[in-house]
């Protein structure tokens, strides 16, 4: 059962037609990748789903509720998550303020936030701190972090949220090579522990091998093959989009 | 609460009982530097703590004298004629008349002030950044012009309340403790809600909104309900500070934008934005900076207090609180190197968090 | 109510009344327009909200009147006087060889400072306002070189690269310090220059122009013709409207975006002491009459956006006009309160805007 569907959504910036006619479909549960070389449109496509400009056309609908001319924090209420290509946390704030502002607050009533936190909320914090390997850091201004440890920090918060499905946008950029397996093992974990949907634009493709169930390939701004990994691999297609033979 | 703490909230609150008594001379300035600190502290809840600042938080204070006023006098005579009269006619107030009004008013005051701001901020709140503070400050300009032309609250004019019923330092030691009382509730509402979730969520507004939105905050919930009670307390100190004046015109008392309008900014700049006691020890300072000019350089009274605003502004700020929190973090409980964590400790910064 | 529905029957009933109003709206709307594309400028280029902008409007009549009082100018002379000392007091010398000269010359500059300021004191107990003046400007003058040379250096220059609340904040205190010491220099009183020549009458004297306005609006188009001409092709125009779009890409093509600003802050300083010193001749000037000025600015610029000057000087005539008939049909008390709620419906309208593009305004 799919849980977003865009359909022939179509969006362009001027005379550059960023997409054009893209349908896509994220399954309930999965994990579904979005690939494509720079300038593909993946980001734009993004961008639509979760309320930042408008789309020229088509319909993008989330649990069979049209969200195409919904507001960035409407479509948030829903569940549907997003983090930043360019990391956004709350620099001035230490790491489990960071995650304890990340209390899902779209399920609480005025009353509810008018509370502190509790122990629980705070050992929840500091448990998914430990579960993206940030425990020791805790107390540091997140400021103050790497660019890596800001992403893997963006990612508890989002997991701190409980989304029902979580958009990332390249999770994996300005992470140190490294640590890149344990990440994809923390999504991995994210998707079966939690069950959180995850619909994931990645650059690195063995990351996104290694991970999705179902890839989605943009080039130009349309939708150029869609398929499992081992699908994907062999089209000869996306090899040439990514070749740079077009 | 540790030992200490209790210590120094009881002594300060015998100081505040003591000090109308201690220095009879200054009861209205003493009255006048609580006007400041509730005005600075309730800015300091959209500027300071959610990064929304306004310019016009003035309107509410000006409100809040009209609503008291026109509230207290409502209670025994129809308002038109007696504005109408503006003062000349004979409008008794008995002891329980003036008394009643000066409480239904003041409250109410307040009540009307934070349901206007749910009204103008459902507004107001979609601009943000200079936008907010260019569209509020219109919003008061215009309040205070609109009522200048309104005839049935005496216009240009402006109001006449009944004096205090009893002596003269009787009634000041009234005001003062009537601004008093509001202060020191203000003052623990507001060290409760600082440390909440909704304190929480208000500062992430504040650090970064379109993360804050993204993350499913009710971004705009949360800022109608912190410039409501920001609201509430203005009109209600707006109103003790009718019965304060007596008499009060439109613009120069109660919609004076750039007088105490632009104070309050100052107040809470000078102190230092987004902590708790930055507003009041900001509203100390600028009280006595302006008591002093006032006494000392009459005439330049205004060029030195334009030179305080710029002044702080560009170079300071941060306030006085800001430039604590830098050279000494450990006061405020900020972990700067991780080798000094132990677990109370952790307990305690996250349960300070909010601040 | 019955005041107004005769007002506005007045206008129906006799159409030439409209033409009157729209030609006294046109007439103010274009000073308007000038003090409104000097606070997009700023805006535009240095990322700096002036609310001093009326002040400088003020600043500029009262030096044009001073002159014409003391020292016998004429008065359209003093529109160019106005537009230097405006210029001068804005940051014009900033970088020049005179303004490193003064930083060089830190001893006599002082010494200066302190003759002049001496002069100031004995001619203010000695009752010469002539005297005490020129002390305080000659004091006023060698200070602001010794200290960096004009309001840029002092405040603007340490705003530009701050949160936006800062410049509002900080030109807000300026605002007020510029108030306050052009009343104690000049008095609260309104001041005006009378040019003495005729007035036009037209439609059996419905219509009735003064020729003085007529000069009036015509100066000011001839500076606003100048000053776009100046934009579109000197070097420092271009190094302007570089600056505007990426500073630090012009920093890089080794544009020094510091004088720059200077340059451009000065320029608007200027550009408002001009209209100040027309608006002197036309109507009248006080001391506090600043603020008006700067609302105007500010419903202008919000209303036609950055960067576009035929949008400011379209909405500059607009507001001219809106506000002419709102007095005509209210009352003249409402003439503040017309502009401030033009201002409001304006940012309304612009939210509703962006909402539809899943935007917010900022």
């Amino acid at each position: 059962m799919s849980i977003i569907d865009v359909s022939n959504v179509s969006k362009s910036y001027g005379g550059v037609k960023a997409n054009s006619d893209v349908s896509i479909s994220v399954e309930k549960g999965g994990i579904t990748g979005l690939i494509g070389p720079n300038g593909s449109g993946k980001t734009t496509l993004f961008n639509s789903i979760v309320g930042y400009h408008p789309i020229d056309s088509g319909s993008i609908k989330y649990e069979g509720q049209e969200i195409s001319q919904m507001q960035v924090p409407e479509i948030a209420r829903l569940g549907l998550l997003r983090t930043f290509q360019q990391t956004r946390i709350y620099g001035a704030m230490n790491c489990v303020e960071n995650m304890l502002i990340s209390l899902p607050h779209r399920k609480m009533s005025l009353l509810d936030t008018l509370k502190r936190n509790t122990a629980e909320d705070r050992e929840r914090a500091e448990h998914l701190l430990e579960f993206v390997g940030l425990y020791e850091k805790r107390n540091l201004r997140s400021g103050s972090l790497s660019f890596g440890q800001q992403k893997l920090l963006e990612f508890a918060m989002a997991l701190m949220n409980e989304p029902t499905v979580l958009l990332l946008d390249e999770p994996t950029a300005g992470i140190n090579p490294t640590l890149i397996n344990g990440l994809i093992d923390r999504l991995k974990r994210a998707n079966s522990e939690f069950g959180i949907t995850l619909f994931i634009i990645e650059h690195n493709m063995r990351v996104i091998m290694n991970m999705a169930d179902t890839i989605y390939c943009l080039a130009h701004g349309e939708l150029l093959a869609a398929g499992s990994s081992e699908e994907i691999q062999n089209d000869q297609r996306v090899i040439d989009a990514y070749l740079g033979a077009h | 609460m540790s030992v200490q703490k209790t210590g120094l909230y009881a002594a300060l609150l015998i100081f505040i009982v003591a000090s109308p008594f201690v220095f009879p001379t200054f009861g209205v300035q003493l009255g006048t530097l609580w006007l400041m600190i509730i005005v600075a502290m309730t800015w300091d809840m959209t500027g300071g703590q959610m990064g929304y600042n306004s310019l016009g938080n003035i309107f509410f204070y000006g409100t809040g004298m009209y609503v008291a006023a026109l509230i207290s006098i409502a209670l025994v005579y129809d308002v038109g004629e007696y504005t109408g009269a503006s003062g000349g006619g004979r409008y008794d107030f008995t002891d329980a008349q003036y008394f009643t009004g000066f409480v239904l008013g003041t409250i109410g005051a307040g009540i009307f002030c934070a349901l206007s701001a749910f009204v103008i901020g459902y507004v107001t709140f979609g601009l943000r950044g200079p936008y907010f503070a260019i569209g509020t400050l219109g919003v008061a300009i215009a309040a205070g012009e609109l009522v200048s032309n309104w005839d049935w609250v005496g216009g240009g004019q402006g109001i006449t309340l009944p004096v205090y019923p009893g002596d003269l330092d009787e009634g000041k030691i009234f005001i003062y403790f009537a601004y008093a009382i509001t202060g020191v509730l203000l003052f623990i509402f507001l060290n409760w809600l600082y440390k909440t979730r909704f304190g929480a969520a208000i500062n992430a507004i504040r650090d970064d909104e379109e993360k804050a939105e993204a993350m499913g905050v009710h971004t705009m919930r949360y800022k109608l309900v912190t410039w409501a009670m920001s609201a509430f307390f203005i009109g209600v100190a707006g109103g003790i500070s009718a019965f304060q004046l007596i008499s009060f015109e439109p613009l120069e008392s109660a919609y004076q934008t750039i007088n105490l309008g632009i104070f309050m900014v100052v107040c809470v700049l000078l102190g230092g934005k987004g902590t708790l006691w930055g507003p009041i020890i900001g509203a100390i300072l600028f009280q006595i900076f302006k008591e002093v000019t006032w006494n000392y350089f009459l005439g330049w009274q205004w060029v030195a207090l334009g030179a305080l605003i710029v002044v702080t502004v560009v170079y300071f700020q941060d306030g006085l609180m800001g430039w604590l929190r830098t050279t000494r973090p450990e006061w405020f409980g900020l972990t700067v190197d991780e080798r000094d964590d132990d677990a109370p400790q952790t307990a305690a910064a996250a349960g300070e968090g909010a601040k | 109510m019955d005041q107004i529905a005769s007002n506005i029957g007045l206008l129906i009933d006799y159409p030439v009344v409209n033409l009157k109003i729209i030609i006294d709206g046109v007439m103010i709307g274009a000073l308007f327009a000038l003090a409104a594309y000097g606070l997009a400028l700023v805006w535009g280029v240095m990322n700096v909200k002036n609310l001093a902008q009326g002040d400088f409007v003020i600043g500029g009549g009262y030096v044009s009147w001073w002159l014409v009082k003391n020292v016998g100018l004429h008065p359209l002379l003093g529109v160019p006087a106005a537009f230097v000392v405006m210029a001068l007091l804005g940051g014009a010398l900033h970088g020049t060889p005179v303004h490193q000269w003064a930083r060089s010359q830190k001893k006599p500059m002082i010494i200066v400072s302190l003759v002049t300021g001496f002069v100031f004191i004995v001619a203010t107990y000695l009752g010469d306002s002539a005297g005490s003046i020129a002390g305080y400007a000659g004091m006023v003058l060698t200070i602001l070189l010794i200290i960096n040379g004009g309001i840029y250096n002092l405040v603007i220059s340490r705003v530009i690269e701050r949160d936006l609340f800062t410049s509002l904040l900080a030109t807000f205190g300026l605002a007020i310090m510029g108030a306050q010491i052009m009343n104690l220099l000049f008095g609260s009183d309104t001041q005006s220059l009378d040019l003495g020549y005729d007035t036009l009458y037209f439609a059996d004297g419905l219509i009735d122009i003064p020729i003085a306005k007529l000069i009036g609006v015509i100066m000011a188009a001839a500076l606003a013709t100048v000053v776009i001409i100046f934009m579109k092709r000197s070097r420092m125009g271009q190094a302007i409207r570089a600056t505007a779009q990426d500073a630090r890409a012009a920093r890089v093509l080794g544009i020094d975006t510091e004088k720059v600003y200077a340059f451009t802050f000065s320029l608007n300083a200027a550009i408002c002491g001009a209209a100040g010193a027309i608006i002197v001749m036309v109507w009248v000037i006080q001391p506090f009459y600043g603020i008006t000025y700067s609302v105007r600015a500010f419903v202008i610029v919000t209303a036609a956006g950055l960067g576009n000057l035929p949008g400011v000087i379209a909405a500059g005539l607009g507001i001219g006009a809106a506000e002419q008939y709102g007095s005509h049909v209210f009352g003249i008390g409402y003439q503040q309160a017309i502009a401030v709620m033009l201002l409001l419906a304006v940012l309304v309208f612009r939210l509703m805007q962006q909402k539809r593009n899943r935007q917010v305004l900022q």
